[in-house]
C-alpha cells in the first residue's frame, strides 16, 4: 500500500472516529446540565433568569469540546497538510 | 469547499489582498457606526421618542443590566468594550440572512483577534481597578505553586474563546453549504434558522465570558473587615 492510499485511509477513518466519539461526551454532559437546571427551576422559579443564564454559559463551555473535535475533523478532511504534501509530491513528479 | 471567507478575494494588488473577511468586517463596522451616529443625532429625553432611539435604549440598558448581574459594579466603564463585542458578533451572525454574505467570524483570524482583545483587556481593567502590584498578586493567589497554572489558564481561556466562536460560525456556514448540495429547500432553511440561533447564543456567550474574566480580575481581594458593633 503506497503512502497516498495510507494517508487517505487514515485521514478518513480518523475524521469519522473523531467526530463520532467526540460528540458522545458533550451530549451526555449537556443532558445532565439541562436536567439539573430544570429541576432547580422547578424548585426556585424566581431565580429563573440567573439559572437560565448560567445554564447557557455552562452549555457553551461543554459544547466547545464538541466544537474542538469538529474542527479537527474538518481539518482532516479539507485542510489536511499530509494529504496536500503527498499530492504535491505526486503531481510534482 | 470554502472553509472561510478568507478565500473570497475581491481585489488584489501584489501582496495586499482584499478578501471577504476584511470587506465584510468593514461593512459591519460601517453599519454599526453610521447607524448609531444617525440614530443618536437628536436624542430626546421626553415622552416622545423615535422607534430607533427606543431600540438603542433597550439594547444598551439590557447589556448594562447583564454586566451588572455578572458582578461588575460600574457597568459604564466596561460597556464600551463588552457591548461592542456582543453587537459585532451578533450582527455578524444576524446578517447571514443576506445572500452572498459570509460571517467574518467564520474565519479564525477574526475570532483570534477578538480573543486577543479580551486577553489584553483583562489585565488592563484589572490594573486599572487594583493597581499593578495588586493585580500581579492575584496570579499567586492560593499559593506560589499555582503561578504557572494561572498563566496557562489565561492563555487557554483565550484560545478556547477564539476556537469556540470560530468553530460555531464555520460549522453553521459549512453545514448549510453541504446540505444545499444534498437536499433542496426545506432542510437547509431549518439549518440556517438553527445557525441564526447558535450565532446569537455564541455572541452572548463570548461577551458574558469576557465579562466574567474581567470581573474575576477586578473583584476586591481582601474586603476590609466590618467594624464590630458597639453594644
Amino acid at each position: 500500500m503506497d503512502s497516498i492510499t495510507l494517508i487517505a485511509m487514515a485521514s478518513i477513518v480518523t475524521a469519522g472516529l473523531t467526530i463520532a466519539l467526540g460528540s458522545i461526551g458533550p451530549a451526555l454532559g449537556e443532558g445532565r446540565a439541562v436536567a439539573t437546571a430544570l429541576s432547580s427551576l422547578a424548585q426556585q422559579p424566581d431565580s429563573a433568569t440567573t439559572i437560565t443564564r448560567t445554564l447557557f454559559v455552562g452549555l457553551a463551555m461543554i459544547e466547545s469540546i464538541a466544537i474542538y473535535c469538529f474542527v479537527v475533523s474538518m481539518i482532516l478532511i479539507f485542510a489536511n497538510p499530509f494529504w496536500n504534501h503527498v499530492i504535491a509530491q505526486a503531481t510534482g513528479k | 469547499m470554502r472553509l472561510s471567507p478568507d478565500e473570497m478575494i475581491f481585489w488584489q494588488h501584489g501582496l495586499f489582498k482584499l478578501n471577504g473577511t476584511i470587506v465584510f468586517t468593514w461593512a459591519l463596522m460601517f453599519v454599526l457606526a453610521v447607524g448609531s451616529k444617525l440614530i443618536t443625532r437628536k436624542l430626546s429625553t421626553g415622552l416622545e421618542r423615535s422607534r430607533w432611539q427606543s431600540l438603542l435604549e433597550i439594547v444598551v440598558t439590557g447589556i448594562e443590566k447583564q454586566i451588572e448581574d455578572v458582578g461588575l459594579r460600574h457597568p459604564e466603564k466596561y460597556i464600551g468594550f463588552l457591548g461592542t463585542l456582543f453587537l459585532f458578533v451578533a450582527l455578524a451572525s444576524l446578517c447571514t440572512i443576506i445572500p452572498g454574505y459570509e460571517p467574518p467570524t467564520g474565519s479564525l483570524s477574526t475570532t483570534a483577534a477578538l480573543a486577543l482583545c479580551v486577553l489584553v483587556a483583562v489585565p488592563f481593567f484589572g490594573i486599572e481597578e487594583q493597581g499593578l502590584s495588586g493585580y500581579l498578586k492575584s496570579y499567586v493567589e492560593p499559593t506560589v505553586i499555582m503561578l504557572p497554572f494561572n498563566i496557562i489558564s489565561e492563555l487557554s481561556r483565550t484560545l478556547a474563546l477564539a476556537v469556540r466562536l470560530f468553530g460555531n460560525m464555520m460549522s453553521g456556514t459549512m453545514i448549510l453549504a453541504i446540505l444545499l448540495t444534498v437536499t433542496p429547500f426545506i432542510f437547509p432553511i431549518a439549518m440556517s434558522v438553527l445557525g441564526l440561533l447558535t450565532g446569537m447564543v455564541q455572541a452572548y456567550i463570548f461577551s458574558i465570558l469576557a465579562a466574567v474574566y474581567i470581573a474575576s480580575a477586578t473583584r476586591v481581594r481582601n474586603p476590609k473587615p466590618e467594624p464590630a458593633a458597639k453594644p
